[in-house]
């Protein structure tokens, strides 16, 4: 199995466009385990009657908390420094980690028992927190494995989809020294043994955050394990990482998100756990880290913007076919996926991400189900025209000349003639060419090519026009002249 | 002109059909090209509606190819040219739902030009004509096999059309239908995509074919051919799935009794391969 490559000069896509299949060893389970999810969640927001003006009312709350980020966020850090916790920010990935290990300095800390956080993984905390000598242990069941295993999540959600049961019990066997076992209680039952252990002795704990509420001034954070409920409350020190489109406006919308956020992510009507932290617990410290991280970027590009709404279900990565067959790894940084092509681009940057809105039919089933109604499949196009018009590795002037002789070619009917019996007389000769280069080779290698027929249509149309309606309207009449 | 009553799923409110009023046939490129027969189809079915139908012959395409491949200037400078030609017909049909979704929904992102989105607005995929314009569903058709219905996204998502397919198939005579399993996963053609990530394209057509199999349909129909050229390809690539047609939702609709295994025959095969007909 490939490990993740660390190093950000583009996505997998972009390395290796033509094979498309990156993990294939793990692709198989993987695809199936999501396109379960993707029916089970699906059967249970279809049964909701109101499920799509859930989704029209969380994108319009979402709309409004994206357009007022500066006050949404002043108002949630008063709130919140006013009950004892420390709010700081941090511009991008490198001034949160400073403020990680400054915390954890400050407080001596050795361990760190950390649940479930993406923006964590943008960091690549546990990296720096163990070069500092302090020891990261994801609590997470899924990222506990994931950690072992030293891989990179494939979801966002499960983040060890890829693996069987079977491959977790030989992974606790070679890396805790544990018997063998398939059985999903008994691997539990272990990760929870050696688990507990680092939650007594952990001395900070680290969690993402679902939700920042702007009036009340509070944190959520959902989870079915427990161990979120654990990571904040028995060490000393809790740091929470959130990025700033966390923020929504008043407790009064969380019911909404929570309904969507479990429906969407997992199929359940609400998570086992949901954690309101209204402030520092008295004697105990709280500090919330608000990261940037490119998130200010997609502001920048007013027609991205939905990018942001997104609340980490995981749903679009279900249903989509093409993560379903190259998992999660394929796109080369933290969010996979849809959601990972849209926001990626934003986040990193274009001239690394470029490839990542091409990995997409554009089928739009993953606009289809997510709960606060980015258009994905549209933001993708639109990346697209972005991605070959401004500095990347996909402009590339040879395949704009292509179009800009494509669209002359297309601009009269005499130019689409002349074009057409080109690329007729080509897929006639294709059958007695041994090789097939370029594109042609891309589609010929696994499929055939359509038979040419005899004539176009206009030429039959031509011979059979006045035959086929002996009525017809002698100069052609339109029925109402629409204004230009 | 089609009006969006609500984004999701999709749902038109079309206008009135008055009896008489021509119709402006948009016959995609590679349907022009390569599979007339559905468009010849398409003139026929409308004419024996009692539509008068007219063909603009300075016609070429949408610009879809270009559109979704992102160089939006190419694509803007073939929407115009579309729009020139189409400027005048109040109603255009078209035998393609991905390019009438790149009509409906998509001019408006390529250019805002009112008049470029009032003409786009006016495209209307035919069995949405048929079926929600012309109130019909009925048209004699007899086509004695066993039939699976692949909708494609576009049609599906972008246009909403999941239902007239099913209201025209249901009234052909003598025709089976097979439910496809995971009907609404994509086949992976997905346009410039076939061929820029043909590793994972053809991971997603081959398992489109292989509940094609698993539903036991002798033939494939949909209202987009470009699915299918991909599903055919893939088809007839393998020996053992080479008897499986794949053919336009308007060739079922003018096959009748009297020329049952002719109309339907011509679907770029080896002669010979035609299924056999049902006792």
């Amino acid at each position: 199995m490939p490990t993740h490559d660390l190093n950000l000069e583009g996505a997998a896509f972009l390395k290796d466009l033509n094979a498309g299949l990156y993990e294939p060893a793990a692709t198989r389970s993987l695809g199936e385990s999501a396109e379960r999810s993707s029916k089970h969640t699906r059967s249970i927001t279809d049964a909701i009657p109101y499920w799509q003006q859930w989704r029209e009312a969380a994108n319009g709350i979402k709309s409004y908390a994206i357009a007022h980020l500066d006050k949404l966020l002043t108002q949630f850090e008063s709130g919140i420094t006013a009950r004892g916790a420390e709010v700081l920010y941090a511009e991008n990935a490198a001034e949160a980690n400073q403020l990680v290990l400054d915390i954890a300095r400050k407080h001596q800390v050795k361990t760190v028992v950390k649940s479930k956080s993406m923006v964590s993984e943008e960091m690549e905390l546990n990296h720096k927190l163990a070069a500092i000598g302090v020891r990261p242990v994801e609590t997470d069941l899924g990222e506990y494995i994931v950690q072992l295993a030293e891989q990179r999540p494939v979801h966002i959600v499960t983040p060890a989809m890829h693996m069987s049961a079977a491959d977790v019990g030989h992974l606790f066997q070679q890396k805790l020294g544990e018997p063998f076992s398939a059985e999903h209680q008994n691997l539990t039952r272990i990760a929870r043994k050696h688990l507990r252990e680092d939650f007594v002795r952990a001395e900070m704990g680290i969690s993402g955050v679902n939700f920042g509420i702007a009036d009340t001034g509070s944190l959520v954070i959902v989870e079915n394990e427990g161990n979120a409920g654990l990571s904040t409350s028995a060490p000393e020190v809790h740091v929470a990482l959130m990025g700033i489109e966390k923020v929504i406006p008043r407790i009064a919308d969380l019911p909404l998100f929570l309904n969507l956020l479990a429906r969407s992510g997992t199929g359940q009507k609400l998570t086992t756990y949901t954690h309101l932290i209204h402030g520092a617990t008295p004697g105990r410290k709280l500090y919330v880290i608000i990261l940037d991280n490119g998130r200010s970027n997609v502001l920048k590009d007013p027609a991205a913007r939905m990018a942001l709404f997104c609340i980490r279900c995981g749903a679009c990565l279900n249903a989509c076919p093409v993560y379903r067959r190259t998992g999660g790894w394929a796109y080369g940084w933290v969010y996979p996926g849809p959601i990972g092509s849209i926001l990626t681009p934003h986040l990193i940057g274009l001239e690394q991400a470029a490839a990542l809105p091409f990995a997409s039919s554009l089928c739009g089933a993953c606009g289809e189900v997510c709960p606060v109604k980015i258009d994905i499949p549209h933001q993708l196009v639109h990346l697209r025209s972005r991605a070959v018009s401004e500095p990347s590795p996909m402009n590339k002037p040879l395949e704009r000349l292509t179009w800009r002789l494509w669209a002359f070619a297309m601009g009269g009917p005499w130019r689409y003639r002349l074009t057409m019996w080109g690329v007729r007389l080509g897929v006639r000769l294709v059958p007695w060419i041994a090789w097939h280069p370029g594109k042609l080779g891309a589609w010929t290698r696994g499929r055939e090519l359509p038979e040419v027929p005899r004539t176009s249509f206009r030429r039959w149309w031509r011979n059979h026009r006045d035959h086929l309606q002996p009525k017809l309207p002698a100069p052609e009449q339109p029925a109402e002249r629409a204004s230009p | 002109m089609i009006k969006l009553k609500q984004h999701s799923p999709p749902q038109w409110e079309y206008p009135t059909y008055k009896p008489g009023e021509t119709v402006a046939l948009f016959i995609p490129c590679y349907i022009d090209q390569f599979y007339p027969q559905i468009a010849e189809a398409t003139a026929r079915i409308l004419t024996e509606q009692g539509v008068p139908v007219v063909f603009p012959e300075q016609q070429t395409c949408c610009g879809q190819p270009a559109f979704n491949s992102g160089y939006w200037d190419e694509a803007r400078k073939v929407v115009r040219h579309f729009c020139e030609v189409f400027r005048d017909y109040r109603w255009i049909v078209s035998p393609s739902g991905s390019c009438t979704a790149m009509c409906r929904v998509f001019f408006e992102h390529v250019d805002a030009d009112p008049g470029v989105v009032a003409v786009g607005r006016r495209v209307i995929e035919l069995s949405e004509f048929l079926v929600e314009v012309l109130g019909v569903t009925d048209l004699g058709a007899y086509f004695p096999y066993k039939v699976a219905l692949h909708n494609g996204c576009h049609t599906r998502r972008e246009l909403g059309v999941v239902e007239p397919p099913l209201k025209l198939l249901e009234k052909i005579r003598g025709m089976t239908f097979c439910e496809l399993p995971n009907a609404e996963e994509c086949c992976g053609f997905g346009g410039t995509f076939s061929v820029k990530m043909p590793g994972t394209s053809l991971a997603m057509g081959r398992t489109k074919v292989e509940n094609i199999v698993s539903s036991g349909a002798e033939v494939v129909a949909s209202l987009d051919i470009s699915c299918l050229m991909h599903i055919g390809g893939i088809l007839r690539r393998n020996p053992a799935t080479r008897h499986i047609r794949t053919l336009h939702l308007a060739e079922l609709l003018v096959a009748r009794e009297e020329t049952a295994g002719t109309t339907a025959a011509r679907t770029g095969q080896e002669p010979g391969q035609r299924p056999p007909q049902t006792p």
